[in-house]
């Protein structure tokens, strides 16, 4: 009972700051130490999943509509922020996703750090990042989630402009400046959202209470809606605001593009069911077609440039837009079906396109160029790794049976019939234009799969030594690959444990909305 | 046994992953255990069959009282349904409704709904078990002579199991959703299979032409689905059929949603214009063309329509408009296909085109509301067309090579099984009495005669007829040039070995006589006509009994079907064997010459796909989507980022040198000198990139609410 107790009470706060307090101590210990550094970093982020798995372990599923772990204390008196935590239905998948992909991460560098090497700076970013996404998808108050948001930022900057490929300079000014200008958007609007509720509180729930007993005017709500989209669409990222994204991954170190697919992108989203869809229904209704209409326009634009692309890793970069379109699609429904198959469409995007950056970043390391061209042949010098990129293109492709397929089916089904309000011939036409997306989807990932994998080598690889899959790689890939499979076969892991709260959000906008 | 059958898709499901991880390791290298799976699935089925029959005939006692009530409320609705000059035997019978046995567990839950997954064992559920099981596991068998020493063959028969689960699975499939699933599995299947000797560019483009062409198809499906499900409110089959029935669904719907189930029949089951994938899918191993090319996964299609009947037959109106999309489709492929098969060389690609012109003829007679017939042509050409398939494979397996015209003839005489069960399913193929192929044929062009009300119908009779005609004359062709004549080849070809002749003799055996299990009533005594009418058709609410009719046998039909297919077949003997007729009119003559290149070009339906459709989105249109994305999306954000730079440049310099260490600067030059950055921030910068941020926004946030 005392363990229960302390766990409610201390169980994400320790969860959140762990990683946070390890970078600290790595900060104390001398870089020559790599050794430590490795061990330490591993251990912290399993100690991280340790605690994490215990939160979940406690979490009650069958409620995953009400906020559980919930701790909520005074923080910045001045202007009424609190330390409010909890989690729910809608953070339970992607804490999870987080609490895997980071000691995955961390046993695939294990043996080769990108230049310029200097193992301690990359794994306390890496821990640092580890706790703003952690806090990101634990708070429960505006500023709090916004701290999080932004404390992701720095260290991925650093990730790509330190350890990044030729052009990491440019790449990562703009992902800042880019993410940046939509956080300054989204602050301002969580800014005036408290003053037009009367300056009480930042804490989510109480401001989904509060915004309708205020008496806020349309126009503002829609400005406000505004300012919030921008910010989380840009890091979604959403046509047309995606172009930091593809220079993002394509010079990001292997685990920067890892995490920056797998779960920087979901904090868009997740901002959206989380805050944007729920404190401002009516805007969301509002907005819902024009988000509707950019996602399904991101699905087939997205499609498009990834045939156009030379180099593998730009791709598969341009491979999320399409795949967050399916997403935001889902979102933009409003519906139980879209929001569902929203959060399963980032757990399935995290691990699937998280796998693809790991291969790509396995081709690079033994190829030395990602340039479609000159690949081919990967099945025959290495047999293994061509399997595990066939399995995960087909995943990507959304192949029923794997995780990817329900992201996108319930997506597209829940077009067909959007929430109250929402223009059906609008949404039918969106059904119909994602549902086309999925041949192209099928196209350029079997066209990059013939290139790289099929047929024979180039002449200038035909003697080279490729090694198959490597120990590191097999432990940090496996828990992925299985999960994908798993997932696809009985999707009820994901769907039983958001269901509820998405019926809720479904249903509040639904009540709210119209 | 009824219960469980279930656990046959799992066995193959089990054994993939067993091969797949251990089969390397095997003495055998895996195929003993897909060929044990299939073996025991196959005795399963078996079983299965003979329980269901039983099911028919005796239906459960816990059943009786509500089975007695619907009969009795079906039979006052329908009022007297005709049954002159049926025995009464028969009669009693098809008043039973037979209950289809299910089992479903829940899948996932969503927003309410509880989505199930499950097993839907009826009739054709029970028919295509058997059918399925039975033709691969004399593939696997076939298989382990025909690619042993392969460098991939464990891999090979990995992928055997996982496509024999996945068409298991798909037949046995309580929801829609779930046949959906499946049926891309199968599609994947294939894609693997198809693609199995990727070293050459060839098959490789074959396999993503198979992928891609079937994932057009499957738009059609999965809208179709997402319709039914939103109309019905539930992915069941049953619910979905009985919805349809009861007029639950309006007829719009239904209409669009058939005609969107439609497309993914094109796909699958090779039917114009979506067909082209599957001549080309002829790459693959033989063995795979006859399991997945021919008997099994491209009937799919046919099996969805099948399964999902009263859908078509509301939102069509089969039965009462004279025409509509299903029946046209299909006619038109019987057709497109038989001309096609004409002019090819290859021994396969003949075979291919053969089987999407048959495949037409199942979608037609299902277009026309000849269920049954349409079911008994899939059984019945399951057998003789895998036959075709493996004995081309054990030609090719003795002259190393595809191509009738050049490197085969005269293989009568080295390899007289092969010709033998090769004739045998050529004839059954063609229709001649009493094989398989001329049964089930002649139901379909007596249901084409006789339903629609008043020969409406009649105009696929003729299609019909001219294709059952074409078909004799192309398998004549065939014929000739594979086994007559003189050898052409290298080397002295030899009669493959016993675990490809015995397939092949089986499955001519089952070819010869599988038309017997349907023999229609006036040849008949009651006890054996109709059986396969009486055991696999469905008989209950949720099939569209009420106004459905059988066609009968008809004398005139049969005899004029077999006159014209042997006429066929004459003609070609004289034009090939005896070397009579205009031979080389397509060089003197412009029309034929003309006919023939749109045939040997394949009505350019590639050239439109490949070289047009294909070739511009992939290059041009995507390249100009992307010089888009980089040259005006990304000019906005770099011309914003250069103005941004300038502008802090010039505060910096002019304005606030000596105030503020610049805050825009900072971020600028953190492009150039990330780590001096890094110390910068930690030693006090983050509180002012604070501030100013919060400032900056409250600024804005006042804004908002004050000019609002």
């Amino acid at each position: 009972m005392d363990n229960n107790q302390f766990l409610s009470d201390w169980g994400l706060t320790i969860m959140v700051f762990l990683p946070l307090a390890g970078a600290l101590v790595m900060l104390l210990i001398p870089r020559t130490e790599e050794h430590l550094h490795r061990t330490l970093a591993l251990v912290i982020t399993l100690a991280t999943a340790g605690v994490g798995a215990a939160v979940l372990a406690d979490f009650d599923y069958g409620a995953s509509e009400t906020l559980q772990f919930v701790v909520n204390k005074p923080w910045i008196d001045v202007i009424n922020a609190r330390y409010a935590i909890g989690i729910d239905g809608l953070s339970v998948p992607l804490i999870g996703l987080t609490l895997l992909i980071m000691p995955l991460c961390i046993i695939y560098s294990w043996n080769h750090f990108p230049e310029p090497r200097n193992p301690k700076a990359f794994l306390i970013l890496l821990l640092v990042l580890h706790t703003g996404m952690l806090g990101t998808f634990v708070a429960q108050d505006l500023i709090l989630f916004f701290v999080f948001f932004e404390v992701v930022l720095l260290p991925m900057y650093f990730l790509i402009g330190v350890w990044g490929g030729e052009q990491r300079q440019y790449a990562s000014i703009k992902f800042f400046l880019f993410t940046l200008f939509g956080s300054a958007l989204m602050i301002v609007s969580f800014l005036a959202l408290f003053f037009v509720t009367g300056g009480e509180t930042f804490v989510i729930p109480d401001l989904i209470r509060l915004v309708p007993e205020s008496d806020i005017s349309r126009t503002t709500m829609l400005l406000i809606f505004g300012g919030m989209f921008l910010g989380f669409g840009i890091k979604v990222p959403m046509f047309p605001f995606h172009t930091w994204l593809p220079d993002a991954h394509t010079q990001a170190p292997t685990v920067g593009s890892v995490i920056l697919a797998a779960i920087l992108l979901k904090l868009g989203t997740y901002g959206f069911i989380r805050v944007a869809i729920p404190i401002l229904p009516e805007a969301a209704v509002s907005w819902a077609p024009w988000i509707g209409g950019l996602a399904v326009i991101g699905i087939i634009y997205g499609a498009l440039a990834c045939l156009a692309q030379t180099d593998m890793k730009r791709l598969i970069a341009f491979s999320s837009v399409s795949h967050m379109g399916f997403t935001m699609l889902g979102i933009a429904t409003l519906t139980d079906f879209g929001l569902n198959a929203a959060v399963m469409g980032m757990v399935a995007h995290g691990l699937i396109t998280g796998m693809l950056f790991f291969l790509a970043g396995s081709v690079k390391e033994r190829y030395h160029t990602l340039d479609i061209k000159r690949l081919g042949g990967i099945l025959l010098k290495a047999p293994r790794m061509g399997w595990i990129l066939g399995f995960t293109a087909m995943a990507s492709l959304g192949l029923p049976g794997l995780a990817g397929f329900w992201g996108e089916f319930p997506a597209i089904l829940s077009s067909y019939q959007p929430a109250p309000g929402l223009s059906e011939v609008t949404f039918r036409v969106y059904m119909v234009v994602a549902a086309v997306g999925t041949v192209f989807a099928a196209g350029y990932l079997l066209w990059l799969y013939q290139r790289t994998a099929f047929g024979t080598p180039t002449d200038e690889f035909v003697d080279a030594d490729i090694p198959d899959v490597t120990f590191p790689e097999w432990i940090a890939w496996v828990p992925m690959l299985v999960l994908i499979l798993v997932i696809g076969i009985y999707p009820n892991l994901v769907f039983h444990v958001t269901d509820g709260q998405m019926t809720a959000v479904a249903d509040w906008v639904a009540a709210m909305g119209s | 046994m009824l219960d469980y059958a279930w656990i046959i898709p799992l066995l193959p499901a089990a054994s993939f992953f067993l091969i797949l991880f251990f089969g390397k390791k095997l003495p055998r290298k895996g195929s003993e255990i897909g060929i044990a799976a299939v073996g025991i699935a196959f005795a399963l089925a078996l079983a299965t069959n003979v329980s269901w029959w039983d099911h028919v005939d005796n239906p459960p006692a816990g059943h009786e009282t509500e089975q007695e009530a619907v009969v009795e409320g079906e039979s006052a609705a329908v009022a007297t349904p005709a049954q002159e000059g049926g025995d009464e035997a028969v009669a009693e019978e098809e008043e039973h409704t037979v209950e289809p046995v299910t089992q479903e567990v829940t899948w996932f839950e969503n927003g309410g709904h509880d989505i199930k997954v499950g097993m839907l064992l009826d009739g054709p559920a029970v028919m295509m078990l058997l059918v399925v099981t039975a033709v691969s596991l004399l593939v696997h068998i076939y298989s382990t002579d025909y690619v042993g020493g392969d460098r991939r063959y464990t891999h090979f028969f990995a992928f055997l199991s996982l496509f024999t689960a996945s068409m298991l699975g798909l037949v046995i499939a309580k929801s829609t959703l779930q046949l959906l699933v499946m049926w891309e599995l199968v599609g994947v299947c294939s894609f693997v299979l198809i693609g199995h000797w990727w070293e050459e560019k060839a098959n490789s483009d074959a396999a993503l032409k198979a992928f891609i062409t079937n994932r057009v198809g499957d738009v059609g499906l999965i809208i179709g689905v997402i319709i039914l499900f939103w109309s019905v409110g539930s992915f069941d089959i049953i619910e979905t059929n009985v919805a349809a029935l009861d007029g639950t669904v309006a007829h719009s719907t239904l209409l669009i949603a058939s005609c969107c189930l439609i497309a993914a029949v094109m796909s699958k089951s090779g039917q114009f214009i979506l067909h082209t994938w599957l001549p080309d899918a002829m790459a693959g191993p033989t063995p795979v063309s006859a399991l997945i090319h021919a008997a099994t996964m491209v009937v799919a299609g046919i099996y969805m329509v099948a399964r999902l009947y009263a859908v078509f037959f509301e939102g069509l109106s089969i039965g009462t408009s004279s025409v509509n999309l299903l029946a046209i489709v299909g006619g038109v492929t019987v057709l497109g296909g038989a001309g096609l098969a004409f002019v090819q060389n290859d021994i396969k690609k003949v075979l291919a085109y053969s089987t999407v012109s048959q495949l037409g003829y199942m979608v037609m007679a299902l277009g026309i509301g000849a269920w049954t017939a349409a079911l008994f042509h899939l059984f019945t050409h399951a057998f003789f067309k895998a036959c075709l398939f493996l004995g081309s494979g054990s030609v090719s397996h003795a002259v190393h090579s595809f191509d009738m015209r050049k490197d085969m003839g005269g293989l009568k005489k080295w390899m007289p099984q092969t010709f033998w069960t090769f004739a045998i399913a050529s004839a059954a193929l063609i229709g001649i009495f009493p094989l398989a192929g001329f049964w089930s044929k002649d139901e379909i062009l007596a249901g084409a005669n006789q339903l629609g009300g008043s020969g409406h119908y009649t105009v696929f009779m003729i299609i019909g007829i001219v294709g059952a005609f074409m078909t004799a004359a192309y398998m004549t062709r065939t014929i000739w040039y594979t086994f007559f004549g003189e050898f052409r080849g290298h080397g002295h070809p030899h009669e493959s070995g016993p675990r490809i002749v015995i397939p092949l003799w089986i499955l001519a055996a089952a070819g010869a006589t599988a038309g017997l299990v349907n023999l229609p009533s006036a040849l008949s005594p009651d006890s054996t006509a109709l059986r396969f009418e009486h055991f696999f058709e469905p008989k209950g609410n949720y099939f569209p009994a009420v106004n459905f009719s059988h066609p009968e046998f008809s004398l005139a039909i049969a005899v004029g079907s077999t006159i014209i297919g042997l006429a066929g077949v004459t003609l070609a003997y004289l034009w090939y064997f005896r070397g009579l007729g205009p031979h080389g009119i397509t060089e003197r003559n412009r029309l034929a010459r003309g006919g023939y290149t749109v045939l040997v070009n394949k009505y350019y339906f590639d050239v439109l796909y490949t070289d047009i459709i294909v070739a511009d989105v992939k290059g041009p249109i995507a390249r100009s989507v992307y010089w888009f994305n980089q040259n005006v999306i990304d000019a906005v954000v770099n011309g914003c980022g250069q103005f941004a730079t300038v502008l802090g440049r010039f505060t910096y310099e002019r304005i606030d040198q000596q105030v503020v260490d610049g805050a825009v600067n900072g971020s600028a030059a953190a492009a150039e000198e990330g780590g001096q950055i890094f110390r910068q921030l930690t030693s006090g910068k983050v509180q002012q990139y604070g501030a100013l941020l919060f400032g900056a926004a409250a600024i804005f946030a006042g804004a908002i609410i004050l000019f609002v």
